[in-house]
């Protein structure tokens, strides 16, 4: 548990931003919760589960939790909805309309951006949203801050009418640092209110509401010039001056102490006027922002033409201190910083494994023996490592649920060459239920001919193992209705005779199962049925070891990909008139080894036996 | 803004050797001494066997969160290779304490990557001071392979700005408080990481 949950009002902690906002959303007296999994916001909704008092939930996707949020602001509570960057992408519809309607009880959408992509598909920049839906966005730069404006977000919602982004990156969720906490503010549900015209948007109710949400934003421009979450630093060295924002305004000071800053804390609507004031403090004003040029361009559309941005400083990653020194010492006509004393040594790569006997390898392993045959329409998750060595069957990732939509494109799209092969689309169990059916409907409605690979391990095991629809257990832990993934295809009309359940430890089934099911040509779905090892329900199994003497080198167990699997020794096998073959002998680090048996089918020679059937034979 | 002076410890390692206890515990330290803190926690898929490190700032007023390369005053290693992965990130005269434990990722033990013969002695040679010794032996012989966690923050505890009773007393006060049964060890664990160290400086001095 977060030392942050017990801790009493005016405790100095040390807290990640997550921890801290969460923090905060339940002091702010925050009625209902609800997010889907993303890095780097995943451990928000995990903190706010411990508190008392609020409703939090896992939602199937980040849609559905911006609209459960909604639904309860609608109904006087506050209420909040976490996601990492593209899950806004996916909530946007909810989101672009509520932004119309407006709110009853206070709604903060805290949107985390993974700016220097640490574990995401695309770096996009969510103050864009702030733009699009006419909403206000404001930006922490450290844990204190993320939790002090979680609490004003709450309030400038009410004020407003309006739903606030917490616009959140990589460095404020995940870098800890410390925190002064205070009280809950609990607050009554006020209960919803029938109003048609309110909160049925038909196009004459939105109409109506069209000048009202110009008019808010008006209003909060007013409110971002007078905000005392926008405040200047006069410092002493004038030649430069920052215009800056998050995490970029730490990296600012840190690497000129002396120079003037404006700290913007509420960023949208941007207070052109406090810029234009301060511009005329500094001799050069330069704008940090990561990582669009935003600020930047609306300030030289109001006029403000001689200031520096993205033309020196770069459009994508973090505006840390190495990366600003050099460019600001350019712009001063000054000697760069010195390069670090030592150089750089780099060692092999370390690339993020499968955990040993992740269910996935056997997948994957299948999937590259057929490789010739098939193209591999692939999803997010950790089963996107499959792209990877040793297996290289993993052909598109794009975004969550794409995969069948893409396999069908692709299906119906065949050239002379690929019209022979077979589409498969491999998705987790958790994407499968965020975004993925809807896909496997349309390629069952539209004819397609494509085998879903759905791999069910009950757990969302790319974030660490969050509870979901198909894992029988809620966000707490608790019991909850689990959802039954064959009789979820069938009812999407895939025939039951192609909707196969099977093993993924047991090779020869899994292969013949894929075999069969890419030579039919209609819809098919195989689900695989073994959990996550690092989940609740994984239970080990006793080791295996290679018999060296048994081991012809052969490495084929080596594709099965377990980081249990080790080359002991080489070789090289020489025979006439052949040419020359390395041999590579294995070994099985028992330790890590958990008994799956998936490496046992992939021996021809079977030297891979029980760890105790070696034992017993050298006693 | 002279008188801020920040101290900048990288603990790196890879995934489940415990460096993020050690910088959490480094972090805890530094505030019981009434500084300020930032520590960076793991970003992305680092916790399958990726690599794993952790910047932990202090001073006065800490403002990035990230430390500068060519900035870091120590550098703790919790893996060998590791150690010389980010050994650019010291300052002239920082030092970096290496556990010479070789964890080989299956890219390596398969052929595609070699592991380097001495990591340390590319470190050396490049110019840093590296202490290094067998965290892992010390850990074994006290029956405990988690003591590792211990061993290393031993080790640098007489090259931080506060006394090596301040480190040892936060490592020790969290078994006191749960496993009071692991207090000794770990004090001997500590005592043996400080000594560890303090030998490798002094062969190095000797070797020049
Ligand atoms: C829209 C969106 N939301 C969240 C994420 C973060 N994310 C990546 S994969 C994943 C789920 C993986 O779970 P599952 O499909 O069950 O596969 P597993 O990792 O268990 O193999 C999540 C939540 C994302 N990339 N995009
Ligand atoms: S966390 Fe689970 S799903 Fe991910 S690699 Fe490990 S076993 Fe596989
Ligand atoms: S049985 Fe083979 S594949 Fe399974 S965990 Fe052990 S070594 Fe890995």
């Amino acid at each position: 548990m977060s030392a942050a949950v017990q801790a009493q009002a005016a405790t100095r902690l040390l807290l990640s931003g997550n921890e801290a906002i969460a923090r905060g959303v339940w002091e702010a007296g925050c009625k209902v919760a609800a997010a889907y999994p993303g890095t780097p916001s995943t451990e928000i909704l995990e903190n706010i589960a411990q508190y008392p008092d609020l409703y939090a939930e896992w939602s199937v996707n980040e849609k559905v939790s911006m609209e459960v949020a909604i639904g309860a602001s609608m109904s006087g509570a506050r209420s909040f909805c976490a996601m990492k960057h593209v899950g806004m992408n996916v909530a946007s519809d909810a989101f672009m309309t509520l932004t119309l309607a407006g709110v009853v009880g206070g709604l903060v959408v805290a949107v985390a951006d993974d700016v220097g992509l640490s574990s995401s598909q695309n770096e996009q920049d969510s103050r864009f949203w702030g733009r699009f839906a006419h909403v206000p966005v404001l930006e922490p730069a450290d844990s204190q801050e993320a939790y002090e404006m979680v609490k004003q977000a709450f309030d400038l919602s009410e004020e407003f009418n309006t739903p606030v982004i917490l616009r959140l990156t990589t460095r404020i969720c995940h870098v800890k640092a410390l925190v002064t906490v205070g009280e809950r503010d609990d607050r009554a549900i006020s209960g919803f209110k029938i109003d048609a015209k309110r909160w049925v948007l038909t196009p004459a109710n939105a109409k109506v509401a069209l000048p009202r949400q110009i008019a808010r934003e008006d209003a909060l421009r007013q409110a971002a010039e007078k905000s005392a979450l926008n405040l200047i630093d006069p410092g002493s060295d004038r030649r430069v001056g920052f215009v800056t924002s998050g995490p970029a305004f730490m990296h600012v000071r840190d690497s000129f102490p002396d120079a003037p800053v404006l700290k913007l804390g509420f960023t949208y609507p941007l207070p052109v006027e406090t810029i234009k004031a301060f511009r005329a403090q500094v001799d050069v004003l330069v704008v940090a922002e990561e990582t669009e040029p935003l600020m930047e361009n609306e300030l030289k559309a109001a006029g403000l033409a001689d200031i520096h941005g993205k033309d020196i400083l770069p459009r994508l990653g973090e505006l840390t201190p190495n990366v600003l020194l050099p460019v600001i010492a350019k712009l001063l006509g000054e000697a760069p910083p010195p390069p670090a004393a030592y150089a750089k040594i780099d060692p092999f790569p370390r690339p993020p494994t499968m955990c040993p006997a992740c269910p996935h390898m056997g997948v994957y392993y299948t999937l590259s023996r057929l490789r010739k045959r098939v193209q591999i329409s692939g999803d997010i998750g950790c089963y996107t490592l499959g792209a990877g060595h040793p297996w290289n069957a993993l052909d598109t990732t794009i975004s969550m649920g794409a995969s069948m939509g893409i396999a069908l494109g692709m299906d119906k799209a065949r050239s002379e060459d690929t019209k022979d092969k077979a589409v498969v689309s491999v998705i987790g169990d958790s994407t499968f239920l965020h975004m993925g059916m809807q896909g496997l409907l349309n390629i069952v409605y539209n004819r397609g001919n494509v085998t879903t690979l759905l791999l069910d391990n009950r757990s969302t095991g790319m974030t660490g193992g969050q509870n979901h629809a198909g894992t029988g257990k809620g966000l707490h832990g608790e019991d909850a209705p689990r959802i039954d993934f064959a009789k979820l295809c069938e009812a999407l009309g895939v025939k039951p005779e192609r909707i196969k359940k099977v093993d993924p430890y047991k090779l020869p089934t899994l292969f013949k199962a894929i075999k069969d099911e890419i030579e039919v040509k209609e819809p098919s779905v195989i689900i695989t049925d073994r959990p996550c090892v690092l989940s609740e329900f994984y239970d080990g199994f006793k080791p295996y070891a290679v018999v060296d003497k048994d081991c012809n080198g052969c490495s084929n167990c080596l594709n099965v990909g377990c980081p249990a699997i080790t080359v002991s020794r080489t070789g090289i096998r020489q025979r006439p008139g052949m040419p020359d073959v390395e041999l590579k002998f294995t070994t099985i680090d028992t330790a890590m080894c958990t008994g799956c048996h998936m490496c046992v089918d992939s021996c021809g020679p079977k030297a891979i036996v029980p760890l105790h059937a070696l034992t017993e034979a050298a006693q | 803004m002279s008188d801020n002076i920040i101290t900048n410890i990288l603990v790196c390692g890879i995934g489940g050797q415990g460096v993020m206890t050690a910088a959490e515990i480094l972090a805890q330290t530094a505030i019981a001494k009434g500084c300020d803190v930032k520590k960076s926690e793991v970003a992305g898929m680092a916790q399958r066997g990726g690599v794993v490190t952790s910047h932990v700032r202090f001073g006065k007023k800490v403002w990035s969160p990230v430390i500068t390369p060519g900035t870091a005053d120590i550098l703790v290693g919790f893996e060998v290779a590791e150690g010389s992965r980010w050994a650019d990130m010291l300052r002239p005269g920082g030092i970096a304490m290496v556990n010479t434990i070789r964890l080989t990722p299956p890219v390596v033990s398969v052929g595609l990557f070699k592991y380097p013969d001495d990591p340390v002695a590319q470190m050396r040679a490049a110019g840093v001071t590296v202490y290094d010794f067998d965290a892992g032996a010390i850990a074994r012989d006290l029956g405990d392979l988690r003591l590792i966690n211990t061993i290393m923050l031993g080790a640098i505890a007489d090259y931080l700005p506060f006394p090596a009773a301040d480190l040892e007393e936060q490592i020790v006060g969290r078994f006191r408080a749960r496993k009071p049964a692991m207090v000794e060890v770990n004090q001997k664990a500590f005592a043996l990481g400080r000594d560890a160290a303090r030998q490798s400086q002094q062969a190095l001095a000797v070797n020049g």
